[in-house]
């Protein structure tokens, strides 16, 4: 099914907790919503399924308007962060009963549960109760629960965000696998921009109830289109100061000064928001680093085989994340080379400038 | 690995030691003391075995006493338990009503026990209590000071309005506890009313209606105070459950034999049906 929101808004009291919002989701496509905590991912999920009621705007299955039908009559599952399972229900009925529900014979749920197991590697615990899992164990069942009945809609609130680190990893290496041959929307909202480029798709960017962009999930990394989706899709967050272009050239206050790009040749003298993503930042001069950008140092973390170093530029605080360890003392100088070929050039209005 | 044996931290666990003995082991123990001897003025003491234990529990006082303690017991249960969830679901869960209902029910239980009593006495009394008068201007014959029945739907109306409220407490904690995810993930199940609160708030509130089933069977079992100014045990021996029996047999009488072996008989009772109750609601917990 396609799903289409056409300025779906809503709002309590006096506050706006979504704005006006046009969205297009297509049948058998992998959408992530990426924003923080309050950007207002959950509740854009809740309109969709229909567990919230818009204020304003309608939402389209298949170009079918569905704004007043019930959740229920929709044929959307939901997984959420928190493990949702029936607590004194086995593993086998938890994964069985939206099967139930849509009264399906019981030879067909024997084999579908078994088959959702198996995906799920969950055939060892079907008798067990959700309370006798791990984490992982209780999340997948939930997951189970929801993919095993061919709604339309699924949608998956932060599913992994309360999972350790390993369980994390691993099962968001099967996630593709598991949303693939389906035709229906997968809707995955995200907090962390590493989990949106890691399952690829589409992404939607959203910063205070607005989505600020939509596209395939690269293309929206490597090509913001305003410093806000700049902001929301970059971990450590993106670097920005105010720069001047002036005389051919741009001069980020009197800490470096460097020739403007070629599609800023044209664009007239003036202020200039600069954005420059942490990893093109770095210790080491070369490969293109050739801007010099000194400043104090703020906070240094190693870790591992990464360094993070975060310096005083200006008004603002950039950081810098580069391979190997680069230790530098709190307070002294850091000389840091910028790789400008990276850098995204933001209008007063905060679009970018196309390159 | 080599474990370091030291003595000095037994100095550590002594003071708890001291005060479980003084608080619970010495008092228990004299009533042990008491419970196999006859006592006789001047302190004077003869070893009498299991007698009292065996003149207790083949008394039909006791007998009685005990059934009519057993069917106060489960019957406030019956009552408590189920009108307790059923006022707890119906609490709003937020907004401005929340602490006002709460404090609307820990209200009963912030009245001293004898006052309860009291005003249960005076609130029934047929001739000048607003119950008593309602019920009799209503046409029935009620008595609560002369008719057995009458006394005894006294003494449950009263234990129900004094202590409904700690079951219901105990409810809204679990009920507010469960993440708001369930109650999504139940519609989008379709699940209605009674299968929401069969699957979902029953057994997510296992746990503290297990607290609240354990802690008002004990309590129940051992009321004294509300009763014994409500009825003080009759009219006759018709309320006389078993710790006002007790009291009579041991202040009223002065058998400290006979009442030192129905405390140990009493204590372990209570002791017995506790661990019943709380094995039979975590059962399937632990499977």
């Amino acid at each position: 099914m396609t799903l289409e929101l056409k300025g779906i808004e809503k709002t309590v009291g006096e506050e706006v907790h979504i704005h006006p919002t046009d969205l297009t989701l297509e049948a058998g496509s992998f959408n992530i919503l990426l924003g923080t905590t309050l950007s207002g991912k959950t509740t854009l999920m809740q309109l969709m399924a229909g567990l919230d009621r818009p204020t304003g705007g309608r939402l389209f299955v298949d170009g079918r308007d569905v704004t007043g039908m019930r959740v229920q009559d929709r044929n959307v599952s939901m997984v959420y962060q928190q493990f949702i399972n029936y607590p004194n229900w086995s593993v086998f009925e938890n994964i069985a009963s939206p099967l139930r529900v849509a009264k399906v014979s019981e030879s067909e749920i024997k084999a579908r549960v078994g088959q959702m197991a198996e995906l799920l590697k969950l055939s060892a615990m079907l008798d067990r109760r959700p309370s006798e899992l791990s984490g992982g164990q209780q999340q997948r069942t939930a997951m189970a629960r929801a993919l095993v009945k061919d709604s339309g809609l699924l949608l998956l609130d932060e599913p992994l965000a309360n999972l350790d680190f390993k369980l994390r990893e691993e099962l968001r290496e099967e996630l593709p696998k598991l949303f693939a041959d389906r035709d229906c929307v997968v809707v995955y909202a995200t907090t962390e921009p590493t989990e949106a480029l890691l399952l690829g798709g589409k992404t939607a960017t959203l910063h205070e109830g607005r989505v600020t962009q939509f596209g395939t999930t690269g293309d929206i990394y490597r090509t913001p289109k305003d410093v806000i989706s700049a902001k929301v899709f970059s971990e450590p967050p993106i670097n920005t100061a105010t720069i001047r272009k002036h005389d051919g050239r741009i001069t980020l206050g009197a800490v470096a000064s460097w020739d403007p790009p070629a599609h800023l040749a044209a664009v007239p003298d003036g202020d200039y928001e600069l954005g420059l993503r942490p990893h093109h930042i770095s210790p080491v001069p070369g490969e293109g680093r050739d801007v010099k950008i000194a400043g104090e140092v703020l906070v240094t973390e190693l870790s591992g085989s990464e360094s993070t170093v975060h310096i005083r530029v200006g008004n603002e605080t950039w950081v810098s994340l580069s391979h190997g360890i680069h230790a530098f003392n709190v307070g002294a100088t850091a000389e840091l080379y910028a790789d400008m070929r990276h850098a995204y050039y933001f209008g007063a209005d905060g679009a970018l400038i196309a390159g | 690995m080599n474990k370091t044996v030291n003595q000095k931290a037994w100095l550590f666990v002594l003071p708890v030691f001291v005060l479980v003995a003084f608080n619970a082991i010495i008092p228990l123990m004299t009533v042990v003391n008491y419970s196999v001897q006859e006592t006789f003025g001047d302190n004077t003491f003869f070893w009498s075995g299991v007698l009292w234990f065996e003149e207790v529990l083949n008394s039909e006082r006791f007998h009685d006493s005990l059934f009519r303690q057993l069917m106060f017991t489960f019957s406030i249960l019956a009552i408590e338990i189920p009108l307790g969830i059923a006022i707890a679901l119906t609490m709003p869960r937020k907004g401005p009503w929340v602490p006002v209902c709460l404090v609307l029910m820990a209200l009963p239980l912030l009245i001293p026990w004898n006052v309860v009593g009291a005003m249960w006495n005076i609130f029934a009394l047929p001739d000048i209590g607003f119950l008593g008068y309602v019920l009799n201007a209503l046409g029935f014959d009620y008595n609560f000071t002369r008719q057995p029945g009458d006394a005894w739907f006294t003494l449950i109306l009263m234990d129900v309005w004094h202590w409904t409220s700690l079951v219901v407490l105990l409810s809204y904690a679990g009920l507010v506890s469960i993440p708001d995810a369930y109650y999504q993930a139940a519609k989008i199940d379709g699940a209605k009313g009674w299968a929401i609160f069969r699957h979902i708030q029953l057994p997510k509130m296992k746990r503290v209606l297990t607290i609240a089933v354990l802690l008002r069977f004990m309590d129940s079992f051992m009321i004294y105070t509300e009763a014994s100014v409500l009825t003080g045990g009759g009219p006759g021996n018709s309320t006389t459950v078993l710790s006002i029996d007790l009291v009579k047999i041991a202040l009223g009488q002065f058998d400290l034999g006979p009442a030192a072996a129905m405390s140990l008989i009493y204590f372990l009772i209570i002791l017995l049906l506790s661990w019943v109750f709380y094995t039979l609601m975590m059962r399937n917990e632990e499977s």
